[in-house]
């Protein structure tokens, strides 16, 4: 019987892992649900902004220009906002993102890009590019699985500050769409400065009064897209990241299942092989006496 | 009937209120605002305080918000509000903190991108991701 009990501590080992990857699965597909719903009620916010911001851009009255809506003609410092999970175990989600993050960076620097910045959010992002070398201005761990607007406001900061002061030409955003429970798609979009396609059209000029004067108003109202924006991005990566883990938990699940029955039938056939030498063994002895 | 207005209050984690009102009163940045159907358009922050909306049903609806924006056009209020405490200084100090803790990683790094070695992680990565897809396909 050798082997035998080795094989019989493999089996239970791997049923138990697959215990609590079938357990993981559960919990993430339970948690997805709940992301993809904070997803969707974070979008008639952005949605209004953006609508506002639009009408903004647009209206006559300003002939003061925010910086966040003026090109620059030269794009040599560039800002980049990676969003990643911070917990591992989600199929190949951080390192899609991060690969395209890297080849970007690699583009703009072949481009004549003299600085690139970046800001992290998400534990995974943010060890892959201090590993790199890369400037991390800023960074945000540790959200747990509610996105809050809160955490990520200091560290969203760092980069438009850079931005307003003139020290970056652009910022872009690199997360993990969402599309449904099967496909995540890694994107890198430009965040500022706001174009005409982030905003839409304005759907007619309104002449408002401001309080206490437009710019204020307007500073205020830009940020706060702006921010929008980066919070919608993170829900939708942690909509990603949830179902991107139940996908690649329910594979294991499986995998085990079918390394167990391997397991099973390699067992059998030890048992079964241990039993035959025993018979033969036993006629062979029966025999020998007999004879 | 009477007159009445949308009000949508929304916040960048949800959304608030959505309905129709009579009557709109808003802590204003220059003080208590009150919103009529049919009122000019306007554009204003808002200080923290309490949305009280008159519902033609003579119910009262009361929201607190920190802070945030309001729209108001004529048959429309929107109210951006905020989910904390906003202010110049508070922002400046959040910002402050994530960039100290930024510069502190900063400290032990090497000045030249290494993209050999980020490529020779992700490469692996990769060829792991690879080698259970291929594993998995074997087995079914």
């Amino acid at each position: 019987m050798a082997g035998s009990k080795e094989i019989r501590t493999k089996i239970k080992s791997v049923q138990n892992t697959r215990k609590i990857t079938k357990a993981m699965e559960m919990v993430a597909a339970s948690k997805m649900r709940k992301a993809q719903e904070r997803m969707r009620a974070a979008r008639p916010y952005s949605e209004k902004i953006r609508r506002l911001a639009a009408n903004l851009s647009q209206a006559l009255i300003t002939d003061y220009r925010h910086p966040f809506l003026v090109k620059s003609a030269n794009v040599k410092r560039i800002g980049l906002i990676v969003v990643t999970t911070d917990k591992g175990l989600c199929g190949g989600l951080n390192t899609n993102i991060l690969r395209q993050a890297m080849n970007v960076m690699r583009q703009w620097e072949g481009e004549g890009a003299t600085e690139i910045r970046v800001t992290a959010i998400g534990n995974k992002g943010l060890g892959f590019m201090q590993r790199l070398g890369a400037k991390v201005v800023s960074h945000v761990t540790q959200m747990g699985d509610t996105p809050h607007l809160e955490k990520l406001i200091g560290p969203i900061k760092v980069m438009i500050d850079a931005y307003q002061a003139g020290e970056l030409d652009e910022v872009h955003i690199a997360y993990t769409r969402f599309i449904n429970t099967m496909k995540q798609e890694p994107v890198i979009e430009p965040l500022l400065p706001l174009t005409g396609e982030r905003l839409g059209t304005p759907e007619g000029s309104w002449d408002y009064l401001y309080e206490p004067d437009a710019q204020t108003v307007i500073d205020d109202l830009l940020i706060r897209y702006v921010e929008a924006l980066i919070y919608q991005s993170v829900a939708e990566n942690m909509a990603s990241e949830q179902s991107a883990r139940m996908v690649a938990m329910k594979a294991a699940t499986d995998n085990a299942g079918s390394v167990i029955k391997e397991l099973q039938l390699v067992y059998n056939k030890a048992r079964q092989a241990a039993i035959t030498k025993e018979i033969s063994e036993i006629v062979g002895g029966a025999a020998a006496i007999a004879g | 009937m009477a007159m009445t207005i949308h009000v949508d209050v929304v916040s960048a984690e949800e959304s608030i209120f959505s309905g129709l009102a009579e009557f709109v009163v808003l802590p204003g940045e220059a003080g208590e605002l009150g919103i009529m159907p049919g009122h000019m358009p306007l554009m204003t922050r808002i200080k923290p305080g309490a949305v009280r909306v008159k519902l033609p049903d003579n119910k009262e609806e009361l929201i607190f918000v920190a802070g945030g924006l309001l729209e108001v056009q004529p048959g429309l209020v929107t109210v951006l509000a905020d989910t904390a405490i906003r202010g110049a200084d508070l922002d400046q100090a959040k910002a402050l903190d994530a960039k100290q803790k930024a510069e502190e990683a900063l400290n032990n790094r090497s000045s030249e991108l290494d993209y050999a070695r980020a490529q020779v992680e992700l490469a692996e990565a990769i060829a792991q991701l690879a080698a259970i897809d291929r594993l998995r396909k074997g087995n079914h």
